[in-house]
């Protein structure tokens, strides 16, 4: 959600879009919900000639994605997807925004209306500095969670295990799952040590 | 105020374009010929692939930008939006502006002399469809010899004329630019446009459209058409906040005449259009916004009826604006997504209601700007 200075070279994407990017088909089409300034929609169909819209609220997002030359839709994301038809879109990305969304079970239903298979990625709750935070007393306040508990859009954070119970909950089947510190790919542990949480899945067979 | 590098395009001047081959009418009528006046602004490139057409919407006319010689006080109606280092940039773009036919700005229109009776044509011009219009625009392009269209931008009818040509001929625009439209009027659009036409149908000047004739002119029903219809373009916060319960004369009067600042403002409205416009042309002109319905041939299916269209599209709406309201873009954008084209939708905050598409706000112009510069040429 947040705006970046898009770039152009491919080994200057942001760590959290290459590992998205890295699951993106070639040729295929893309609905980027909360796209930003469209930095990963241009990357995407720069480099992986893949067709898409981007999805955004904020006025001054929607003209950086307009100055990229990023097809971009307002949309407000809390009142569902109803422009897109079922099914017309291979994936459907929700990029560090489902923890700011107050519809969050909706917004998943919708991706998979929409969308063959989703890709979500949040920060994860149960990361361990998080956790030392909350035991020492606080509400956690870090570079992936930056907001006081005041004055904070993320109003449903969750962690590794939280979601995969979601998931089983809503018949969601999880295809892949990939865990980051920072550009470090963590396998150890990851609702322990995982900073950023990355899941792709479609509907239950 | 943006106000960055942007001047005005200066002086300009209107000319006229004759065409005669027949032009059959979706009313069944046949026009021999006719011609359209029009204004250009900026050059043609070498490939001609620069040229971006401006559909002016019900009392618009060709006179988009700049001033002319003999009267600098009369700058086009969308000087804000066109002109060097503007939105559409002319040193860039090659604009043209046209009347649209049936108009009563220079256009074959009620208005022009019928050369086969050497009269006014006056009720005997047929009603004219944004489908017509699509046709004059081709041939206006072949008469360039341009191609296609970079772009055709337009605001309201304007808008809508821009779909049409973009679904008739769909080969021949790039890109289309659709502000503050609709995929068809509703009710209570149609409604409106009717009372106005009642006003202008029952003004006992009228005489059946051939006032000219009688000498007469059926202001006071022209004058109550735009009253009515400048209401459904204002919203009811800028009302509020420009006029509110203001008196002319600070106190109560206990009579009929002029007493609210409203009262005042609608009545020079009125009474300044009413001396510019033709009642006839303006009656065909809310015919061919209630006609507008490309779905019309689809079982009212949009989706259906945008399978042919090849251009991209930038849909823009504005909040306050409740007579074309952002639902009705959006309609327009699920049509254009289901057929997967490239569209760009913004909804732009505006207390202007229907009137922003013509004011001065920089997020739209800014976006509109963006969307230009990123037209390859």
């Amino acid at each position: 959600m947040m705006t970046t200075e898009i770039s152009r070279s491919a080994l200057t994407l942001r760590p959290d879009f290459a590992t998205i990017a890295a699951w993106i088909r070639p040729g295929s089409s893309v609905l980027d919900l909360g796209c930003g300034d469209g930095t990963l929609l241009y990357y995407l169909r720069d480099k992986l000639d893949v067709r898409g819209y981007g999805v955004e609220i904020d006025a001054h997002n929607i003209l950086a994605c307009m100055k990229n030359g990023i097809n971009v839709i307002q949309n407000d994301l809390e009142a569902g997807l109803s422009e897109f038809e079922g099914g017309s879109f291979d994936y459907v990305i929700l990029s560090q925004t489902l923890q700011a969304m107050k519809n969050t079970e909706y917004i998943i239903r919708e991706m998979l209306r929409v969308g063959k298979e989703g890709i979500v990625s949040f920060p994860n709750f149960g990361y361990w500095r998080n956790r030392i935070q909350v035991a020492s007393g606080h509400m956690p306040v870090s570079p992936t969670l930056p907001y006081q508990w005041y004055d904070t859009p993320n109003v449903h954070l969750c962690t590794l295990h939280d979601f995969e119970q979601l998931c089983q909950q809503h018949r969601v089947n999880i295809l892949e799952r990939r865990v980051m510190n920072n550009d470090r790919k963590v396998t150890f542990l990851p609702n322990l040590f995982g900073i950023l949480a990355f899941y792709r899945f479609s509907h239950e067979a | 105020m943006f106000t960055q590098d942007s001047d005005s395009i200066g002086i300009v001047s209107a000319r006229r374009a004759h065409f005669d081959t027949p032009l059959s009418l979706k009313s069944g009528a046949v026009l021999d010929s006719y011609e359209l006046v029009y204004e250009t602004y900026g050059e043609l490139n070498a490939d001609r692939s620069n040229a971006v057409l401006i559909c002016h919407a019900l009392s618009g006319n060709h006179h988009v930008a700049g001033v002319y010689a003999d009267n600098p006080k009369n700058t086009g109606w969308w000087n804000n939006m066109i002109g060097p280092g503007k939105p559409v940039d002319t040193r860039k773009f090659f604009v043209i502006g046209i009347n649209n036919l049936g108009g009563c700005h220079g256009s074959t229109g009620p208005v022009s002399t019928n050369d086969k009776t050497g009269k006014r044509f006056g009720p005997d011009f047929p009603l004219v469809t944004t489908g017509d219009w699509a046709k004059t625009y081709v041939r206006f392009a072949d008469m360039f010899g341009i191609d296609h269209f970079a772009a055709v931008i337009g605001g309201s009818l304007g808008g809508m004329s821009a779909m049409q040509l973009a679904l008739d001929a769909p080969e021949r625009v790039r890109h289309a630019v659709v502000i503050a439209a609709s995929a068809r009027l509703t009710a209570q659009n149609i409604a409106f446009n009717d009372v106005a036409r009642q006003a202008i149908l029952t003004d006992p000047d009228f005489h059946d459209g051939d006032y000219y004739s009688h000498g007469t002119h059926p202001r006071r029903g022209l004058r109550l058409a735009r009253m009515l219809g400048h209401i459904t373009y204002l919203s009811d916060d800028s009302m509020a906040s420009k006029f509110g319960r203001e008196l002319r004369n600070g106190s109560l009067a206990f009579n009929y005449d002029v007493e609210f600042q409203i009262e005042s403002y609608l009545h020079h409205q009125g009474d300044k259009f009413a001396d510019l416009f033709d009642a006839n042309t303006y009656l065909l002109m809310t015919k061919a916004l209630d006609y507008f319905d490309p779905s019309q041939d689809y079982d009212g299916n949009l989706s259906a009826a945008f399978a042919r269209a090849q251009a991209d599209f930038l849909v823009l709406s504005f909040t306050s604006d409740w007579r074309f309201s952002p639902e009705r873009s959006r309609d327009i954008v699920k049509a254009l997504l289901d057929n997967k084209l490239n569209v760009s939708y913004a909804e732009i905050p505006s207390s202007y209601g229907h009137d922003s598409f013509l004011m001065q706000d920089d997020y739209y112009h800014q976006l509109i700007r963006a969307y230009m510069n990123n037209i390859a040429l």
